[in-house]
């Protein structure tokens, strides 16, 4: 027996399978482990969607918070004040106010003024409405994590897709209740506005429809603890949570759980004057567009923090706190693909795969055993090197199994002995031929070869393009095909070739070619 | 062990005749059943949600349609059985885009009272995304076909290449209609499982054409239909074994992968059986109809080593300082 550089390279590539796919086989706390897909570990996968017209929206409609609360400050007489999806519209009363009513606009990222005489439109440039659109997304994939980050999930994936769609990712998610509370997490907008109630006209709120409220500048709100009870409130909040600075869970005087915020500086000032402004009138906390609550002003509120009181559970101030406290969706978020599957059904996904991998295996190679002696043996090394070899390739990148995957393992099982195959029929021609055990497998090697690479190349095309093309669990099965096809390709060619040239002289010996190709003679 | 010896060169290209009807008779049945009774496309591709439930006793099909009917977002929805008479799926063609009506909870709601179950899997797919997927796993197939089409002809010869393709093509006709025949959900596994199809039966035409192109190479005999069935024979081993050992993984896959995998594992056994058959009995009879010249190839070789040989004579004489 002698080593040659192909056994050596074939050891080697069997030592690192072995030892890198130890910490996924065996589950150590160390070490680099495959992951296992949602469909495999159960979890939840969505798509979603972001209503980027939405945060155009907002932005307008914060541009024009803005503008009433300079123009109050600045005893600015301002009239007609309102807003559509794309621009605010008031009216100067005092043309010589102008210059510093520009002054201010001007100092609004992004925003167009037309000006016609004493009428003001402010509307946003094209090129503001794509970055506030793109900003929309970020700010949503970011808040999206925050929140997720804080529910305590282990690695959550959060990621955008395409240009405006957010791919979330939740693996080894157990219970319901789980589920429901980061599907709740994930789709809060938490967008808390402070409004002002409209004290003129509240008491007719029952008999207004929302077109009639809004001629008034107002819109109708839900209470949430009763969603009979309405609210009319200026349209134009008095300020928005993204002057929030932090949310976190109080207790009231009856010892029930409560929001207490802070606001920034600005934030402040904004409160402080308004609440200075506006001391026995109504102030409406609103959250997601419903009243929390709606106390009177006492005094002026300085110092810029305030509550959220509501009928919850500490779990659920608590998220709702994580809420707040990651931001606001600037834009809402709708759903576009959902996929979960529970533990259970991942575990019975595992179960059934793993059969039928043990099952198909144990069948390939007694069968290769049968039909070709040693030669068969010498295959099934082969094989199982490959398997080690593929475990440890995905251990080492982290890729994700997934049953998809498990499948493309059980196909390179069979697909993987083919190379074998191929060549134990050329060597068995080969001797039929009469030329020497040496010649006969040189040869037979040498004349495998090429139909071997010709088909795994193509293989490995339909694998490239599933991958590029895949989605998901998809991916994983290109991913487990291509590592099984490079991988053959040391093991199958490369590995059995050195094992023949180590055993050549054995072979020549025992003139056995029953025992080591299965055929007489 | 063997199961075909080398002396006999068995007479396939004879046979072809048979077979060329038979190919073809079997496509025709799979589109009339592709054009009538179509394919069945699955929330994948066709938008709408997936509900498995899954009971601790037999499920109450009956009773849970009764339950459902009441309820407004299962409106069209049908219920089969899934796997076993425990399980069943709940299948609908609307979709929920709020993320906070989860349509999970609302099963579980909407089922109470029918016994103790289990809601193992919601899939959700929005109308967009499903076109989305559509037109991906369109592109794939076509985008596979096309690099393997180059490779093909970059390899070997327009010829071989175009004949794989007819043979390619052929198998996942067959292979669709055969989805189509038994009512398969057709969804990104299946896609996945006709793209593993494209290869798999390419790798079984191929190492037939390579075979044949070694033969035309060494040939004395220049008749091309005695190449083809030698070289026919001369694989028949290896084919055989491959297909086989691929069968056995595939079929249990299908027997014992559960039922998610079954649809996936279906269209690879239907595939694996076409494949192996097409390699033989389509793509070579097709090579011989388009009348390959081996002679033709023979003069060309020749004068492609002639070209080689005065290159080689050239950069001698260039390096030698001769020129």
């Amino acid at each position: 027996m002698k080593l040659n550089y192909r056994i050596v390279i074939f050891g080697l590539s069997i030592i690192f399978g072995i030892a890198f796919s130890m910490p996924s086989l065996l589950q150590t706390d160390g070490g680099k482990k495959v992951n296992l897909g949602l469909d495999l570990q159960g979890g939840l996968h969505m798509l979603l969607g972001v209503k980027t017209d939405e945060a155009i929206k907002s932005r307008i409609k914060s541009i024009a918070a803005s503008i009433k609360h300079f123009s109050e400050r600045e005893d600015i007489l301002i009239d007609a004040l309102n807003f559509d999806e794309s621009s605010v519209k008031f009216t100067l009363l005092d043309i010589d106010d102008m210059k510093k009513m520009k002054d201010f606009l001007s100092k609004i990222d992004g925003a167009k003024i037309v000006s016609n005489q004493e009428e003001i439109s402010v509307e946003l440039t094209p090129k503001e409405i794509e970055k506030t659109k793109q900003e929309a997304v970020s700010q949503a994939i970011e808040t999206i994590r925050n929140r997720l980050d804080q529910f305590g999930l282990s690695e959550p994936v959060v990621a955008r897709q395409g240009k405006d769609k957010i791919l979330v990712q939740l693996a080894g998610i157990k219970t319901l209740q789980e589920e429901q509370r980061a599907r709740e997490l994930i789709s809060r907008a938490a967008k808390l506005e402070l409004m002002a109630i409209d004290e003129d006209r509240v008491g007719r709120v029952n008999v207004m429809s929302p077109a009639d409220a809004a001629s008034y500048g107002d819109v109708i709100l839900p209470d949430v603890k009763n969603p009979n009870i309405k609210h009319l409130v200026h349209e134009i909040p008095i300020l928005d949570g993204g002057m929030l600075t932090d949310a976190y869970v109080g207790f009231d005087q009856n010892n029930r759980p409560q929001i207490n915020f802070k606001l920034n500086s600005e934030g402040a000032e904004i409160f402080g004057d308004f609440t200075g402004k506006n001391v026995g009138k109504h102030l409406a906390v609103v959250l997601d567009g419903k009243v929390y609550s709606a106390p009177v002003i006492n005094e002026r509120i300085g110092g810029g923090s305030g509550q959220i009181s509501g009928d919850y559970t500490i779990m659920e101030a608590k998220d709702l706190a994580i809420a707040l406290r990651s931001g606001a969706l600037l834009a809402p978020i709708y759903l576009m693909e959902k996929r979960s599957v529970g533990p259970s059904l991942g575990a019975d996904s595992i179960k059934a795969s793993m059969v039928a991998l043990i099952g198909g295996f144990v069948l390939v190679i007694v069968f290769m055993m049968i039909y070709y002696r040693l030669a068969g043996v010498i295959a099934n090394i082969a094989l199982i090197a490959n398997l080690f070899i593929i475990l440890a390739v995905m251990s080492l990148f982290g890729a994700t199994l997934t049953l998809p995957g498990m499948a493309g393992i059980v196909l390179t099982v069979g697909m993987a002995v083919d190379a074998n195959v191929i060549i134990s029929e050329r060597i068995r021609e080969l001797i039929y031929q009469g030329v020497s055990i040496h010649k006969a497998i040189e040869e037979g090697y040498s004349n495998a070869m090429r139909a071997i690479l010709d088909a795994n190349i193509t293989t490995l095309i339909a694998s490239v393009v599933l991958y590029a093309y895949g989605t998901g669990a998809i991916k994983g099965f290109a991913i487990t095909m291509s590592i099984g096809i490079l991988a053959s390709m040391l093991t199958a060619i490369l590995g059995t070739h050195g094992i023949y040239q180590m055993l050549e002289k054995k072979i020549q010996k025992s003139k056995d070619n029953r025992l080591w190709f299965g055929i007489k003679g | 062990m063997e199961f075909f010896k080398y002396t006999k060169t068995f007479n396939f290209m004879g046979k072809s005749k048979l077979a060329i009807y038979l190919s073809i008779t079997v496509v025709i049945l799979s589109y009339l059943l592709l054009l009538t009774k179509g394919l069945n496309y699955g929330v994948d591709f066709a938008g709408g949600t997936i509900v498995q439930v899954k009971y601790d006793k037999v499920a109450p099909i009956d009773e849970m349609r009764e339950k459902l009917k009441s309820n407004e977002l299962f409106k069209d929805s049908s219920i089969t059985e899934f796997g076993s008479v425990n399980e069943v799926v709940i299948r609908m063609k609307t979709t929920t885009s709020d993320v906070k009506i989860d349509i999970g909870d609302v099963t579980r709601e909407a089922l109470k009272g029918t016994g103790n179950f289990e809601i193992r899997r919601v899939d959700i797919v929005g109308p967009k995304v499903g076109s989305e997927l559509k037109e991906k796993g369109i592109m794939s197939l076509l985008l596979a076909i096309v690099g393997i089409l180059v490779y093909v002809a970059f390899r070997f010869e327009w010829r071989f290449a175009v004949a794989s393709i007819v043979a390619l093509v052929h198998d996942v006709s067959i292979a669709l209609g055969a989805i189509s025949l038994v009512g398969l959900d057709v969804n990104l596994d299946v896609l996945a499982a006709l793209l593993t199809i494209l290869g798999y039966s390419l790798n079984d035409t191929i190492i037939v054409f390579d075979r044949i192109r070694e033969g035309v190479v060494k040939a004395k005999n220049l008749d091309l239909t005695d190449i083809i069935n030698e070289s026919v024979t001369r694989t028949l081993a290896r084919t055989t074994l491959t297909s086989l050992t691929t069968f056995f993984v595939v079929f249990t896959l299908f027997m014992f992968g559960g039922e998610i995998i079954h649809p996936f594992a279906f269209t690879l056994l239907v595939g694996v059986i076409v494949g192996t058959y097409s390699s033989i009995f389509v793509a070579s009879p097709i090579l011989l109809k388009f009348g390959f010249d081996v002679k033709g190839y023979h003069e060309k070789l020749a004068q492609k080593a002639k070209r080689e040989a005065e290159k080689n004579r050239m950069r001698q004489q260039f390096e030698s300082g001769t020129i």
